[in-house]
C-alpha cells in the first residue's frame, strides 16, 4: 500500500483552463493558502485572443463596437447570464488584475479604450476581440490604415495559407500580398509545426536568419504579417528584434489549435503561479469530494486516492465538455465531480440545431451550472449546494461563450467574483 | 442557351443512371448524366453497403430473393475491386420467433440461396461480438460492397467510351412534340445558367426523386417514400455481415466496411423529400436494437449518422412500406402517349446491374440498337481515383510511399495531398471544381474522429496554395462542409463526439466567427 499524501488548504480550484488559471492567481493576489488541481490541455486550444464581449444577440448577429455597451445590453436581455451577477466595474478590476500580471510576466497585452479590436484570422473572417497579444497588435492597426502589407506562410505548415488571407481580403484591402518562406532550420523537412519555430527564435542567431529570409519578400510592404510564431517567452522582444532587422512593423495572426499564443498562456501561469503560494496538481483526476460541514475533502489520484486536500473552499472551474467539467451519455448532461444539478434541454433532441451555424446557437451551449449571485452553485432544491463552494468559467448557465465571444472575460469575471466571495464567506 | 446533344439523356446520378450509362455505352450507345447534386446524392450513397445473398428476402419476395442471389454472383465476378466478400451471418437471439428459425434454412435452400447451419459456439467464436444471447446461427454469402467507388467505376468507363456526366444540373422541365420529348431544359444549380439537352431517348433514373421528374413530363407514378437511417461505428465490430434473423425491422443488419461497421436501418413512411435526416429518435431505436444481436453497440463511439429514402413503388397502407416489394420497376410510359420517356425505380444497390440492363435494353429497342447487353460478363475495370472512399485505403497506400513532403490533410482518416490532387483532377475531368464538399464525397475527408474539425481549414488552405480557390472561396467552402458534417453527428452528440463538436465549434465559431456575416 502507498501512502498517502495530506494536505490542509484553504481553497482548491478545479481546473486549470482560463477561469481556473485566473482563480489561482486571484487567490495568490489574495493570500489564500490555494491548491489548483486539473488538466492543463485545454487552454493550449485557447487563440490567445481574450474576448469580453463581442455579440448580442447572437440570433441577429449584432457585433459590439465597445464591449462594455455590449455587456450591458445583453444583462439586460438576459438577466440570468453570468455577467449579469457582476457589476462592469467589478467585470473591469477583474480583467485588469489578470493583465497586469501577465504583462509583469512578460506576455504583453494591449488594448482600446472601450473598443473591440478587428483581428484577421486564416480563414478570412475579422474577429472582435478585446484584449489582444501585444505581437498581434500592428496587425489591428494595418486593417484601420489598410497600408500596403506582406502576409508570409511556412512551408509545410499546415492550415494557415498566406494565399488564402489575401485572396479572402483581396477587396478590402487591396495592397495585400503573399509570399511563402522555408523556416529557418526546417527546410526540407516535410512537415513543421509551431512550436519547435517558436522555441527556436530563443537564439538570436535564429531570428537574424528569419529576417534574412523575409527580407527580400518585402519589396514596398509597409506590414508584415505570419502566423503567430515569435517565441513563447519574451514573445514580445523576440518580435521587436525581429522587426528591427526586417524594418517594418510585424503582427502574427491567430492559428489553429494548438496555437503558440495558447501556450504562452499556459506557460506564463504554471511558471509564475508558483511564486503567488499556490500550490499544483496537474494532470491528477480530482476522484472525488467529501462535502463536510466546514469544508471539503478532495480526493486526488489514477486508481486509488494519493492525495487528500482538506480545504475550507472550492472554486469548480473544470469547464464544459472539452474541460470535462460535464459529461453527457444518451439521456441527460450531469456535472462530473459533485453531480450537482445541470440547467439543460428536456431531451437530447433539443440540445442541438438543425444547423450547425443556426444563428441562434445550440441551447445545449446554454446548459450548465445556475448559481446564486455570489456563484455558489445551486443544489436540487434551490439552495446553494455548500456555503463555500463556487463555479467558474464555461461551465455557467445561460451563456454561450463561442457565439457571445466572451469566454476569456466571462472566465477572468466570474473566478474573481468567486474568489472574493469565499473570502467574504470564509470571513463570516 | 447552350443546347447539348446526345442519343440518351439519364436523369440522375446516382448507381441506376452511372450503371445505365455503363450499359448503353458498352453498346456504343452516346449518352449524357444529368445529376442535381453530386454523384450517389440520393439512397445510393446513403445506404448500408451490402451485397446481399438473397436470405433477407426469402420469407417475404422470393423475386427480389432470386435476383439477389443472381445478381450477387455476377458482382462479385465483374466487379471484385468494389466488393469486399465477407460472407454474412443471420443470428437470432432468446425471445426471436423460433419458427423463423425453423423455417430459414428450408426457405434458402428452395431459392437455391447457399446456406450453412452453425453451431452457435462456433459462430461467436467467428464473430466475438456477437451476444451470449445468441440462440442461432446461419451462414450467407453476403457481402460488402462500396457503392461510391461503384458508381464512379460505372461512370468512369463509360466516360472513357465518350459519354458525359454533367454535376448540379437539375430538370427544370421538358418541350414534348407529337409525343416525344423533343429537349429537356436544365439549370446549372452552381452557374444558376440554363441550359438544354435534346436526346432521341430520355431516361428518368431519378430514384426518390422519378415521380417529380416525371411529373414534369405529365406523366404520374405511385411511389411511397421510405426513409431509412444509418449509423457508421468508429471501429469495425465484425469480419463479416451480421443479420437479424426475424421479419425485418430496425437495425437489423450490421455491415463492415474498411475499418468501419454501418449499422441500420429504420423503415419510416415519410410525405416529402424536404428534410431527410436521421433524428435522435431513431438513432436511440437502432442502438437500444442493434445491441440485442451486438451488446458493443450500446457502447461504442459512433462517428456518424445519415438517412437515404427508399422509392417503393405501389400503393400500400402498411407504416413503414417493409413488405412492399423491393424489386424494381420499369415504366415506359407509353400508355401515357410518351414514346422516348423510361422511367426506371425501386430495386437496390444489388440489383442495380439488372436494372441498368433492363432500361438499357428498352431504350435500344427503341433506338434501334442492336448489340445486346455485356455486363454479365464484361468486368468493370477499376481505376485509381475512386479507391479513396475505402476506409482505411488512404493510410495504407500513404504509409507505403512514404513521402515525407505529402502532408496529411485529414489526420483522422490519414488523407494526404496527394489525393487531394488526385481528387481535384478528377472533379474537373466531371465538370466540376474541387469544393470541401466534392472532396469529401470522393473520400474519406471528414469522415474521422474529428468529423471535419482540422481537415477543413487545412484542406481550404491547401486548395488556395495550388489554385484551386479563390477570394471569400475557402470560407463559404468551410461553412458548406461544416454544415453537410453536422447533419450526420448532430443525432449522435454525447459523450466523446460532443467534445468534438464543442471544440469544432470553439475553433470555427469561438475563433473563427464563421458564423457571422462577412
Amino acid at each position: 500500500m502507498t501512502d498517502t499524501l495530506n494536505i490542509d488548504c484553504d481553497l482548491v480550484i478545479i481546473g486549470a483552463g482560463m477561469a481556473g488559471m485566473a482563480a489561482s492567481l486571484f487567490a495568490g493576489n489574495r493570500n489564500i493558502e490555494t491548491v489548483q488541481v486539473g488538466i492543463t490541455s485545454e487552454i493550449i486550444f485557447a487563440s490567445g485572443l481574450l474576448d469580453l464581449m463581442g455579440v448580442h444577440p447572437v440570433e441577429h448577429g449584432t457585433v459590439w463596437k465597445d464591449p462594455w455597451e455590449g455587456i450591458e445590453n445583453l444583462c439586460r436581455d438576459i438577466p440570468d447570464h453570468p455577467y449579469a451577477k457582476i457589476p462592469p466595474t467589478i467585470i473591469h478590476d477583474a480583467l485588469e488584475e489578470l493583465i497586469a500580471f501577465l504583462n509583469a510576466s512578460g506576455l504583453a497585452y494591449v488594448r482600446h479604450e472601450r473598443q473591440n479590436a478587428l483581428v484577421l484570422t486564416p480563414v478570412g473572417t475579422i474577429k472582435p476581440s478585446y484584449f489582444i497579444p501585444r505581437t498581434m497588435w500592428n496587425g489591428i492597426q494595418a486593417l484601420e490604415t489598410k497600408d500596403p502589407c506582406l502576409i508570409v506562410d511556412i512551408e509545410g505548415l499546415k492550415g494557415f495559407s498566406a494565399r488564402q488571407v489575401v485572396s479572402s481580403f483581396k477587396s478590402l484591402w487591396p495592397g495585400m500580398d503573399h509570399a511563402t518562406i522555408s523556416f529557418p532550420g526546417s527546410a526540407n523537412q516535410g512537415e513543421v509545426y509551431l512550436e519547435p519555430l517558436a522555441r527556436s527564435l530563443v537564439i538570436p542567431q535564429a531570428r537574424k536568419a528569419l529576417a534574412d529570409v523575409l527580407r527580400p519578400h518585402l519589396k514596398d510592404a509597409r506590414f508584415l504579417g505570419m502566423p503567430a510564431v515569435f517565441g513563447i517567452q519574451d514573445a514580445h522582444k523576440i518580435l521587436s528584434d525581429i522587426e528591427k532587422l526586417v524594418g517594418v512593423p510585424i503582427f502574427e495572426i491567430p492559428t489553429m489549435p494548438p496555437s503558440i499564443p495558447g501556450l504562452r498562456l499556459k506557460e506564463t501561469f504554471e511558471s509564475n503561479l508558483p511564486e503567488k503560494g499556490i500550490r499544483r496538481f496537474f494532470q491528477k483526476r480530482v476522484m472525488g469530494v467529501q462535502m463536510e460541514r466546514k469544508g471539503f475533502v478532495v480526493q486526488l489520484g489514477d486508481t486509488s486516492p494519493e492525495t487528500l486536500i482538506k480545504t475550507k473552499g472550492i472554486v469548480l472551474a473544470s469547464g464544459r465538455f472539452l474541460g470535462k467539467g460535464l459529461t453527457a451519455d444518451r439521456k441527460q448532461i450531469r456535472e462530473s465531480i459533485f453531480d450537482l444539478p445541470v440547467h439543460q434541454p428536456d431531451k437530447r433532441s433539443e440540445w442541438h440545431c438543425y444547423e450547425f451555424l443556426d444563428p441562434a446557437g445550440h441551447p445545449v451551449n446554454r446548459a450548465g451550472l445556475v448559481t446564486d449571485d455570489r456563484f455558489r452553485p445551486l443544489d436540487r432544491s434551490g439552495n446553494a449546494a455548500h456555503d463555500r463552494l463556487f463555479a467558474a468559467g464555461s461551465i455557467l448557465a445561460h451563456q454561450d461563450w463561442m457565439r457571445q465571444k466572451c469566454g476569456s472575460g466571462l472566465a477572468i469575471a466570474t473566478a474573481y467574483a468567486a474568489v472574493n466571495a469565499f473570502l467574504d464567506y470564509n470571513a463570516s | 442557351m447552350q443546347t447539348v446533344k446526345t442519343q440518351v439523356l439519364i436523369i440522375g446520378g446516382g448507381i441506376t443512371g452511372a450503371g445505365i450509362a455503363r450499359d448503353l455505352a458498352l453498346r456504343g450507345v452516346n449518352c449524357v448524366i444529368v445529376e442535381k447534386h453530386d454523384i450517389n446524392a440520393g439512397a445510393s450513397g446513403a445506404n448500408h453497403g451490402l451485397l446481399h445473398s438473397g436470405a433477407r428476402y426469402i420469407f417475404s419476395d422470393t423475386h427480389s430473393a432470386e435476383e439477389c442471389r443472381d445478381e450477387g454472383r455476377i458482382l462479385k465476378k465483374m466487379a471484385p475491386d468494389c466488393i469486399e466478400d465477407t460472407g454474412g451471418l443471420f443470428v437470432a437471439v432468446a425471445g426471436d420467433d423460433e419458427s423463423y428459425i425453423t423455417e430459414f434454412p428450408h426457405l434458402c435452400a428452395k431459392s437455391h440461396i447457399p446456406v450453412k447451419e452453425l453451431d452457435v459456439k462456433e459462430a461467436r467464436e467467428m464473430e466475438p461480438a456477437l451476444s451470449s444471447k445468441t440462440i442461432a446461427a446461419f451462414q450467407v454469402q453476403d457481402a460488402s460492397i462500396g457503392p461510391f467507388k461503384l458508381s464512379m467505376e460505372n461512370i468512369h468507363q463509360a466516360r472513357s467510351l465518350g459519354c458525359d456526366l454533367l454535376r448540379h444540373s437539375q430538370v427544370e422541365g421538358f418541350q414534348i412534340e407529337n409525343q416525344r420529348i423533343t429537349a429537356t431544359k436544365l439549370r446549372n444549380l452552381l452557374t444558376h445558367e440554363s441550359f438544354m439537352v435534346e436526346a432521341e431517348q430520355v431516361v428518368n433514373a431519378g430514384g426518390a426523386w422519378a415521380k417529380e421528374i416525371a411529373a414534369l413530363a405529365g406523366c404520374q407514378i405511385d411511389l411511397l417514400y421510405s426513409k431509412g437511417s444509418l449509423l457508421v461505428t468508429h471501429n469495425r465490430l465484425t469480419e463479416r455481415v451480421i443479420n437479424r434473423l426475424r421479419p425485418s425491422s430496425n437495425a437489423d443488419i450490421l455491415v463492415p466496411g474498411g475499418t468501419v461497421s454501418i449499422l441500420g436501418t429504420t423503415s419510416i413512411r415519410i410525405e416529402n423529400l424536404d428534410a431527410i435526416f436521421p433524428t435522435t429518435k431513431e438513432i436511440d431505436a437502432i442502438v437500444g436494437e442493434g445491441a440485442a444481436m451486438i451488446p458493443e453497440l450500446e457502447m461504442v463511439r459512433y462517428i456518424r449518422a445519415y438517412a437515404g429514402v427508399r422509392p417503393l413503388v405501389g400503393t400500400v397502407s402498411e407504416e413503414g412500406g417493409r413488405h412492399i416489394s423491393r424489386s424494381f420497376t420499369l415504366i415506359n410510359h407509353e400508355t401515357e402517349d410518351l414514346e422516348n420517356f423510361t422511367t426506371i425505380t425501386g430495386g437496390k444497390l444489388t440489383t442495380y446491374r439488372l436494372m441498368a440492363e433492363k432500361t438499357a435494353d428498352l431504350v435500344c429497342a427503341r433506338l434501334g440498337v442492336t448489340k445486346p447487353c455485356v455486363t454479365r460478363t464484361e468486368p468493370l475495370p477499376t481505376t485509381p481515383a475512386t479507391r479513396w472512399t475505402q476506409p482505411g485505403i488512404a493510410p495504407k497506400l500513404w504509409m507505403q510511399h512514404n513521402d515525407p513532403d505529402d502532408l496529411l490533410l485529414c489526420e483522422c482518416e490519414m488523407v494526404p495531398k496527394s489525393v487531394v490532387n488526385s481528387l481535384a483532377l478528377s472533379i474537373h475531368e466531371q465538370n466540376g471544381k474541387p469544393d470541401l464538399v466534392a472532396l469529401g464525397l470522393r473520400s474519406r475527408i471528414g469522415k474521422g474522429t474529428c468529423q471535419g474539425t482540422f481537415c477543413a481549414q487545412r484542406i481550404a488552405a491547401y486548395l488556395y496554395d495550388i489554385d484551386e480557390m479563390t477570394g471569400k472561396e475557402g470560407l463559404e467552402n468551410i461553412r458548406a462542409f461544416v454544415s453537410e458534417r453536422w447533419r450526420g453527428e448532430r443525432p449522435l452528440l454525447w459523450d466523446t463526439s460532443l467534445i468534438q463538436a464543442e471544440l469544432k465549434e470553439a475553433l470555427y465559431c469561438g475563433l473563427f466567427g464563421v458564423e457571422l456575416n462577412d
